[in-house]
């Protein structure tokens, strides 16, 4: 069974879903990694690899070049460079995964937080000469504005320090350190050797030293998911299934997926933002009947009593959200164009989409401070907010949002600003403030900055 | 190194836990419902093929009990496997859905398109599909495209916005975050929309197995007459093979992709059950379309260069 593709070898055992992001600089050795990976969790099949190959022979390298597996565009190729998110897949008996792989240069906070949004864990690559340096702290300050779980520090390129557990250490204690002044709950380092294999696959026998797991090993028993038995319910209602049909005369059930909690027959909800309650009153799971149902399923509910309800709406159960017009939020800057105050946009909320203004620029965030000045620095954003800025707004939007603050629910607590010009995706944006201490910065210090 | 961990559940241990087939399914019925929501009139690409069905299949469950609110759009190459369209027939039928069918040959019998030297249709495919979501004025296509297939294709967003051309720009694409789809598009334009993106071929199988789900019979292993072209078993057929130089065979086979009769080539195989068929996926060395489709061995590029112009 040793050449089965991963993930099949029991067949009939159900396998969890690991969904995670890969965030490096330029040449900390990410590719390879992710090459790394692909190629010794053997899912990087003979063709694929027969073409790395031949295009490597072609341009003259020796050997074959593992980033042309994840280089895919022509202008990535002929460039050298790695445009996009893009997403890879792999097996293991234990697990399937789902890797977003997000490139580290230039447009990196972006590219990082679309692939963090959906990031039940981020993997943060150093290279061990260099430790913890600005891009570092970034791709750590987007993984807990994100509120991405887990994170895992991989100190790569420890061939190149004599696989020395000082150098591990120190860089390792830096970093966790500075996670966890961010918020970030999990961290787990470990040292690696992407070019060797050490570590990532395999454990090394050069690093006897570390007791711990390998990358792989850790992806494959991280825990997934939330306990949904500890959440309160939160159900945006899709769509309003109606068969009109002989059989189906008066049935009208609301589709969509739970994005938090847990929802039984008989549950007392409150729908929002109209604020009525009702009782569930029946489940149906894809055309089954069903007493219960959690996130992330994907359900129909109908209720007792005869409600206006349509798609947008929040069906709640347990403490429910105070539907605001006033929306406050973190935001990262996606696109060229600038935002501005008193910018008239689109937000899309779960499934509601409603027109919005922007009151307020309250702030941008640098996350590149020095961590032994507190890390974070709020600035002041005359300008607005350009591609790849975070910061804090104030929106006012035309109806009332049932948000709940990102740091409770990544689902409920987070929404896009759409141009409603051209439909662009302008801002990702999450309701709260993003990290539990900011530092404010006076006007006086500004010039070092700038 | 390990901070405190709350809140968080062992997946396997949790009376909660969801299978990898699970999660995929709910985040698929999640983007169908999405696209009913937010379109005019969308449509479901379907080929016949496992990936279209496994969609046609998520579609029926996702707004069950009522029927799909989605026609259908096949693409006729007119070199298509008569079990592939007596199956397609008899979905229609069962699940009495619209079909709508965009012909290659009408294009070529019209003169709109004239057929290559090589005898590909495939690449044909595109003029008689833009022309299909025009007329009819789809403004959401579904495909079945997944991100594992090709390299051009793990870039592809979900809901994938096309020009007036139909066409797709890799560096103008919309960043998509959390399950927050932007369906915005100006009149003329449409959004392709993949619903199985983070499915992989052995997902797609395993869920065909789960749901007993029927396929087309040469899907599985039988006895056909094939030839050899470019290292694969082509079927002998009316549309240009074999030539005088490529002596046909009965041979054991089955077909992992199903395509142009042109361009799609069977593997050999034992596997006549779905059982059969996952084992020897598992243990093959090759994937999907390196082992079966020659029109993405054109150029290192083929797929991207004919997604621009259109193509899926």
């Amino acid at each position: 069974m040793s050449t089965t593709r991963a993930g099949l070898t029991q067949t009939g055992t159900a396998t969890s879903l690991l969904r995670f992001a890969t965030a490096g600089s330029v040449d900390d050795g990410k590719s390879t990694l992710v090459g790394r990976l692909l190629h010794d969790s053997k899912s990087v099949l003979a063709d694929q690899l027969e073409a790395v190959e031949h295009a490597s022979r072609r341009r003259g390298q020796e050997a074959p070049d593992l980033a042309l597996l994840t280089d895919g565009l022509r202008a990535e190729r002929e460039q050298g460079i790695t445009i996009d998110v893009a997403y890879r897949y792999f097996a293991t008996a234990r697990r399937r995964f789902i890797l977003a792989d997000t490139p580290g240069h230039v447009q990196y906070t972006r590219n990082m937080v679309t692939g963090a949004s959906t990031a039940e864990l981020a993997v943060v690559l150093v290279d061990a000469r260099n430790g913890v340096v600005e891009q570092t702290r970034r791709h750590a300050a987007v993984a807990a504005l994100l509120r991405v779980p887990h994170v895992v520090l991989a100190v790569n390129k420890m061939d190149l320090v004599d696989y020395a557990e000082p150098v591990f250490a120190r860089i390792a204690e830096e970093f966790t350190a500075y996670a966890a002044s961010l918020g970030v709950k999990d961290v787990v380092a470990v040292p690696i050797s992407a070019l060797a294999g050490d570590n990532v696959v395999e454990p090394s026998a050069n690093m006897d030293w570390y007791g711990g797991p390998t990358l792989l090993e850790h992806l494959e028993t991280v825990p997934v998911g939330t306990d949904p038995s500890v959440e309160p319910a939160r159900f945006p209602v899709q769509y309003v299934i109606r068969p009109q049909s002989e059989e189906f005369h008066d049935y009208r059930g609301y589709a969509g997926q739970l994005a938090s909690g847990v929802l039984r027959v008989g549950d007392r909800v409150t729908v929002l933002p109209s604020g009525h309650t009702t009782t569930v009153a029946a489940i149906d799971a894809l055309g089954v009947q069903t007493e219960i149902a959690w996130a992330p399923q994907s359900v129909t509910v109908r209720l007792a009593d005869d409600i206006d309800i349509s798609r947008g709406d929040l069906i709640a159960g347990g403490p429910a959200p105070v539907p605001t017009k006033d929306v406050q939020a973190t935001v990262c800057h996606l696109n060229e164009r600038p935002l501005h105050v008193g910018a008239k946009v689109l937000l899309k909320h779960t499934t509601r989409t409603v027109r919005a203004l922007v009151k307020e620029i309250s702030y941008r965030i640098d996350i590149t401070a020095p961590i032994e000045e507190g890390g974070l620095e709020q600035r002041p954003a005359p300008e607005g907010l350009n591609v790849n800025d975070i910061g804090h707004v104030v929106l006012r939007t035309a109806e009332p949002l049932a948000l709940d603050d990102y740091t409770d629910n990544r689902r409920t607590g987070s929404f896009i600003l759409i141009d409603p010009a051209d439909g662009t995706t302008l801002t990702a944006g999450m309701a709260g403030e993003a990290f539990d201490t900011v530092s404010t910065t006076d006007a006086s210090q500004e010039e070092d900055w700038v | 190194m390990t901070v405190t961990t709350q809140r968080l559940v062992q997946a396997e241990d949790s009376p909660y836990a969801l299978s990898h087939l699970d999660a995929l399914e709910a985040e698929s019925v999640h983007i169908f419902r999405e696209v009913a929501g937010e379109f005019e009139r969308p449509v479901i690409l379907f080929s016949g093929g496992k990936d279209s069905i496994v969609m046609l299949h998520l579609a029926l469950k996702a707004f069950a009990p009522a029927p799909v609110p989605f026609a259908l759009l096949h693409v006729d190459t007119g070199h298509n496997f008569p079990e592939v369209l007596a199956y397609r027939d008899r979905a229609v039928a069962k699940h009495n859905l619209r079909l709508h069918v965009a012909s290659v040959q009408d294009f070529i019998d019209r003169g709109v398109l004239r057929e290559r030297a090589d005898g590909l249709r495939n690449p044909l495919q595109t003029v008689p599909l833009l022309d299909g979501i025009e007329s009819n004025k789809f403004d959401a296509v579904f495909g079945g495209g997944r991100r594992d297939e090709e390299k051009a294709r793990a870039k592809e967003r979900v809901f994938s916005l096309r020009d007036e051309f139909g066409a797709w720009d890799p560096r103008r694409q919309r960043p998509e975050l959390w399950s927050l789809y932007n369906g915005r598009h100006a009149v003329g334009e449409h959004v392709r929309v993949f619903p199985l993106s983070n499915w992989t071929e052995l997902d797609v199988w395993q869920y065909i197995e789960r749901e007993g789900i029927e396929l087309p019979e040469i899907y599985y292993a039988h006895r056909r007459e094939v030839f050899q072209r470019d290292g694969m078993w082509l079927t002998a057929g009316e549309w240009g093979g074999p030539k005088a130089n490529e002596p046909v065979e009965t041979r054991l086979v089955r077909y992992r992709t199903v395509g142009d009769m042109s361009c799609t080539g069977a593997v050999d195989s034992d596997a006549d059950t779905i059982e059969a068929v996952i084992t020897e996926i598992a243990a093959s060395r090759l994937t999907e379309r390196g082992a079966t489709r020659a029109d993405d061995k054109m150029s290192e590029a083929a797929m991207e260069d004919r997604k621009r112009e259109g193509y899926f």
